[in-house]
């Protein structure tokens, strides 16, 4: 009797330290995160003051007059361009869908079959992948051009598509946590008669919802942010982050429309953001994969 | 003779199991053929194509000329810039590179221990620097003149006088660069070691408690790690990728060049040679040496992890 008594006292404590624990946890994360919002938190108080507020002494961490003159500004400045603003926009946004979906689909397959079939060529292919995100070089962006002038590719959708789906990073990623997943399990449905596609895309990529949607993020991210350079040319090609850059880029007086316009485009990739990890988070409550 | 080759196949013979593997797994190299044509052709294509460029003289006007060793050995021998360079880049690697390697997978698991409301929410704070616009950030906080928020601070608290130039003051030019990559670091490998912790089967925990894990730590120990190698090498990886070739960051907020070359990296001179001066050829072959130390340092890091897993 005593006994049972002292193992749930012991087991009160340590419950008692795991909450303890958890709150020191989170006064540790709140007052970094603090640290780490700050200059995000500058940008968005720079957005919306106004000019005659750029110059008091000492700069105050919150805005008197608040405003909406910067974003207005900026989008008056967008829809005052040669090509209409909804084509930027269109641009950007199919550009994106395009590289996320192709990469994401794409790059999962291969991914699978690199972490989990031995076939022939597989090491090679492995090491390939990772050795190749270590090269960088500014001579690549030449010649990469010079194999899309080749194919024809130059000042056409294509030109800022696939250079992004050929991106190995995604891949890297789906590959480390795939080769998690058990043998057994795929030898299971293998003997139940399931083929690799159906392996692949019904028992493996259900279990590898957080790197999914990880890679999702970062696919989106990538795919947001693609400029074309010298690739294209057609001003109606462009996409939203060269024309965004424009209209914020004349000196100090358009700084504030300048943070307007990074926040305009930080809006989309938070909101994926917030989708993705909401889903990874649901759905890893109730599943799991056992060996 | 005879004797000799029993038991061994012949070429032939080798040759023709290799195909047969192949033509069995015919599925698994369909189901890879999207991804790695697309690679092949914008990738690898461009970047073998790249490779000889360090040996020639290459204006990008006319056809490159091969020149041997001659950029290496200028690079070497005769640019003052480039040793410069190296030791700034080394610098900002070992600054950024191993301690934000260490928060990535410290914040991880912290945030991990946390209600998945709370997951959400911080996964984002630490994030989002990751996503945002740094020139901007930065700017407004490091600007030289009275309103940057640096300098209105320490001029109110009496700290300094005069406001300090933090981007173009050589003193500080460096300090302030690893201040912003350090805070734009929790990237990819951060996400991807989130994921990694979010994919532990939790049953595993429970099976833990029972065979006597007390606290966190033994968990984080035993449990966690084990199973979060893959993850690690990635973030690993991306670490080394991040931290070597920064550059864009620094070239932005201090300009370029820096001044005294205080912020400039191997990858800015490799901008430097070729995008300003067009000398394709010495910029390939700047490329080539940080890639030789990346793949060094790749080796030496996955040789220390495996030890350390094992």
């Amino acid at each position: 009797m005593t006994r049972t008594i002292e193992t749930v006292k012991g087991s009160n404590k340590a419950v008692g330290n795991r909450l303890a624990g958890n709150v020191a946890i989170f006064a540790f994360l709140l007052i970094l995160g603090l640290f780490m919002l700050f200059p995000i938190y500058l940008m968005v108080i720079m957005s919306i003051k106004p000019v005659h507020e750029l110059f008091i002494f000492p700069p105050k961490l919150y805005v008197i007059d608040p405003t909406l003159d910067n974003f207005r500004d900026m989008f008056q400045t967008l829809s005052e361009m040669w090509v209409p603003f909804s084509r930027y926009v269109f641009n950007s946004v199919f550009v994106t869908i395009c590289v996320t979906v192709a990469q994401c689909v794409f790059a999962s397959m291969a991914a699978f079959v690199l972490a989990k079939c031995k076939i022939p060529g597989g090491s090679f292919l492995n090491k390939l992948i990772v050795t190749s995100l270590l090269y960088q070089s500014n001579v690549i962006y030449i010649m990469q051009y010079i194999v899309m002038a080749r194919l024809h590719m130059i000042n056409t959708y294509w030109a800022l598509i696939l250079p992004s789906v050929a991106s190995p990073m995604c891949l890297f990623l789906m590959r480390q946590s795939m080769s998690t997943v058990p043998d057994a399990m795929i030898e299971a449905a293998k003997v139940d008669g399931a083929n690799m596609f159906t392996i692949c895309w019904k028992i493996v990529m259900p279990n590898q919802k957080p790197a999914l949607m990880t890679m999702i993020i970062f696919a989106f991210q990538a795919a947001w942010n693609i400029q074309g350079g010298t690739l294209v040319y057609n001003e109606a090609l462009k996409t939203l982050p060269t024309v965004v850059a424009q209209a914020g880029s004349a000196g100090l007086a358009r700084m504030g429309v300048a943070a307007a316009g990074a926040i305009f485009m930080l809006v989309p990739p938070i909101l994926i953001f917030m989708l993705a990890q909401k889903n990874v988070i649901e759905t890893m409550a109730h599943s799991g994969i056992k060996d | 003779m005879e004797s000799a080759q029993i038991g061994q196949r012949s070429k032939a013979e080798e040759r023709r199991m290799l195909w047969l593997q192949v033509k069995q797994n015919k599925e698994c190299y369909l189901m890879m053929a999207p991804f790695m044509l697309i690679f092949l052709v914008f990738t690898i294509i461009p970047v073998v194509m790249s490779l000889p460029m360090g040996f020639t003289d290459f204006d990008m006007v006319q056809l490159p000329k091969f020149v041997g060793l001659s950029n290496y050995t200028t690079l070497f021998l005769n640019d003052t810039i480039f040793i410069q360079s190296i030791r700034v880049t080394l610098v900002f690697a070992i600054f950024t590179g191993p301690l934000s390697y260490i928060l990535c997978f410290l914040l991880a698991w912290l945030i991990n221990e946390l209600h998945p409301k709370l997951k959400t929410i911080f996964t984002l704070i630490f994030y989002a620097p990751s996503m945002a616009n740094v020139y901007i950030s930065w700017q407004l906080i490091f600007s030289g003149d009275t309103y940057g928020y640096l300098n209105a601070l320490l001029l109110n608290l009496g700290l300094i006088t005069s406001p300090i130039q933090w981007l173009t003051d050589s003193n500080y030019i460096l300090g302030a660069v690893i201040v912003v990559q350090l805070w734009i670091s929790l990237g990819a490998g951060f996400l991807a070691l989130r994921a990694g912790f979010q994919n532990i089967d939790r049953s595993m925990y429970e099976a833990g408690a029972i065979e006597g894990i007390k606290n966190r730590w033994q968990e984080l120990l035993y449990i966690t790690i084990p199973s979060m190698g893959p993850q690690l090498m990635f973030a690993a990886v991306m670490q080394i990728v991040s931290s070597f070739t920064a550059g864009t960051v620094a070239q932005t907020l201090v300009g370029f060049p820096s001044t005294d070359y205080k912020a400039h990296t191997i990858m800015t001179h490799a901008y430097d040679y070729g995008w300003v001066r067009y000398e394709m050829g010495y910029a390939s072959a700047i490329c080539m040496i940080l890639f030789v130390v990346m793949l060094l340092c790749n080796k030496l890091i996955s040789k220390l992890l495996s030890n350390f897993m094992d």
